[in-house]
């Protein structure tokens, strides 16, 4: 079949399975190595270099993870509406795998920067938790990503569970900004905007950028690493229906022994 | 490399990110695994891919 | 077009009739905006100045979740006996018969429950000069929630426990409608000049989740009927 070698996009390159599978297993040991890296250099940086913060002293140690994790968790919810656009609009047939392995890794960074957030918010407001703009936008992204994870796990059918958390990570993604801008309208009526936007000196500034590179790297191993699961999750469930199919078309109904015995194996392997 | 009064907190919320980090790591290593697993264990009893299903 | 306008109205009012005429989801939601506004003051404690401040904001989430309860009725019927599928095929397109619906609800629900708020902020010793501001505002709010509580009720039609997650999918959504109605409720109270800010963005609010609402409910819809 004369294949018409036009200008694939790189999405279009990677639509193929197989050539995400192969690609992805020899980008995936780099990425995973260059991120540990970083991160581990990010964090020579921060416990041995960076001074403390005037203010706040060493609690500003606390940042270097809390803002890296925040955005990271927007970052994933803006991955998976991209994913979810991909899938509704262009029907590309990864972009599900892809929405799909970056909904749990997006929930873990957002509830890391909750958990740090309050964590950070002890020394420096007193309180495990503050109404404060950023924290509760950060809180309910966390809703949102629950949202998410909960309408796909409820509902049987795979393909319309994908089109339908599609369609919520869409309407989310719309809604986003306009919760945040009410959150923070919110926040302001109520209490003068906390110090926490600390004039940032380049000394704590650069220890910051590095970690956050180091942990969006992680990110994307991570997301990589989910999608090849995901992937081949659906290759055994294909199988395992094609043996089912199988099993019951070359054995006569009359026979049952064999048939019961393969679908008995393949229901008892299909978790 | 004094953590000063709060250190508390500070070693609290690293600890959080490592085992939170941890658990999603091997959670993934893990689902991997078991994947592959399944697949191997499809190909020995025959099942191949011959169509070439996602 | 005068046929799809036609087909519009004859669809609310089919809607509204239908709302009447079973008349139990109107009744249990305001039976149970009724229980939880009755149970605030036995948890929080009957201080009445307390109460009297907290009144508005209790009679807002109390209605929110009054109104979430009724938002399966918005597509479940008529998706379980095959109506939408014939609605989908007729002359108006899906994301209008989402809009009738969204809108059937709103005056069938929304409308009463706010209306009936002022009534049981007695209960809260809301302070009754500002009674007409809250309604105001609920009136106002309530096309969002049902708007966009229409893109919920669309999503989990055919999920396994689908009241649970509706509230988790929705409520979030609820979020930027509440804000604004209490800000505007406060602001009144206050006779600051916050008022009308807010209480325009409230109302662009509802606006803007008509238009969102049935967009996006239509999708959810047209993916389960094919």
């Amino acid at each position: 079949m004369p294949t018409m070698q036009t200008s694939q996009s790189i999405t279009q390159k990677l639509a193929n399975p197989t050539r995400f599978m192969d690609l992805s297993g020899r980008l995936l040991p780099w990425i995973t190595v260059a991120s540990a890296g970083i991160i581990a250099y990010a964090m020579y940086l921060v416990f041995f270099v960076a001074p403390p913060d005037y203010q706040q002293g060493q609690t500003v140690k606390i940042m270097y993870i809390h803002v890296p994790s925040a955005w990271l968790g927007m970052m994933a919810y803006a991955l998976i509406a991209i994913s979810s656009f991909g899938l509704l609009v262009f029907r590309h047939p990864l972009a599900d795998v892809s929405a799909k392995a970056a909904a749990p890794i997006g929930a873990a960074f957002t509830l890391l920067a909750l958990l740090t957030g309050s964590l950070w918010g002890k020394p420096m407001w007193g309180t495990y938790w503050v109404w404060d703009a950023r924290l509760t936008s950060v809180l309910l992204l966390f809703f949102l990503y629950l949202g998410l994870m909960a309408l796909r796990s409820s509902i049987e059918d795979e393909a319309l569970a994908a089109k339908l958390t599609a369609v919520l990570a869409l309407v989310g993604v719309i809604l986003l900004p306009i919760i945040k801008f009410s959150v923070d309208w919110w926040n302001t009526l109520h209490q003068p905007s906390t110090g926490l936007t600390t004039t940032v000196h380049a000394s704590i500034r650069v220890p910051l950028l590095i970690s956050a590179f180091g942990f969006s790297l992680l990110f994307f191993a991570m997301h990589m690493k989910a999608m090849r699961n995901e992937i081949l999750r659906r290759r055994v469930k294909a199988l395992r229906m094609a043996e089912v199919e199988r099993a019951q078309s070359n054995s006569p109904p009359g026979n049952p022994s064999v048939s019961g015995d393969i679908r008995a194996r393949a229901a008892q392997a299909g978790e | 490399m004094d953590l000063g009064p709060h250190a508390l907190f500070i070693v609290a919320s690293y600890a959080g990110m490592v085992v939170v980090l941890a658990g999603l790591i091997g959670w993934l290593i893990a689902d991997g695994r078991r994947q592959q697993r399944a697949l191997a264990d499809l190909e020995a009893r025959g099942i191949t891919r011959r169509s070439r299903a996602l | 077009m005068r046929g799809a306008f036609a087909t519009f109205v004859a669809l609310v009012r089919r809607d509204l009739v239908l709302a009447v005429r079973e008349g139990g989801a109107l009744g249990t939601a305001l039976g149970f905006f009724l229980i939880v506004v009755a149970l605030m003051p036995l948890g929080l404690g009957p201080d009445l100045n307390l109460l009297s401040r907290i009144a508005s904001g209790v009679l807002w989430i109390a209605l929110l979740l009054a109104a979430l309860l009724s938002l399966p009725r918005i597509f479940e019927a008529d998706y379980e006996d095959g109506a939408l599928e014939v609605m989908a095929m007729g002359e108006l397109p899906m994301e209008m018969v989402a809009a009738a619906k969204s809108l059937a609800h709103w005056i069938s629900t929304g409308i009463p429950l706010a209306l009936m708020a002022p009534m049981l902020g007695i209960l809260l010793n809301l302070d009754l000069a500002s009674a007409p501001v809250l309604v105001a505002t609920m009136l106002a709010g309530t096309p969002a929630i049902s708007f966009l509580g229409s893109i919920g009720a669309a999503l989990t039609l055919k999920a396994r426990r689908g009241g649970l997650l509706l509230a988790l999918l929705v409520l979030p959504l609820y979020i930027p409608t509440l804000i604004f109605g209490i800000s505007t409720v406060n602001a009144a109270s206050l006779a600051s000049d916050s008022f009308w800010p807010s209480f325009a963005i409230l109302v662009a609010l509802s606006l803007g989740s008509a238009v969102l609402g049935p967009i996006a409910a239509a999708a959810a819809v047209k993916f389960q009927i094919q």
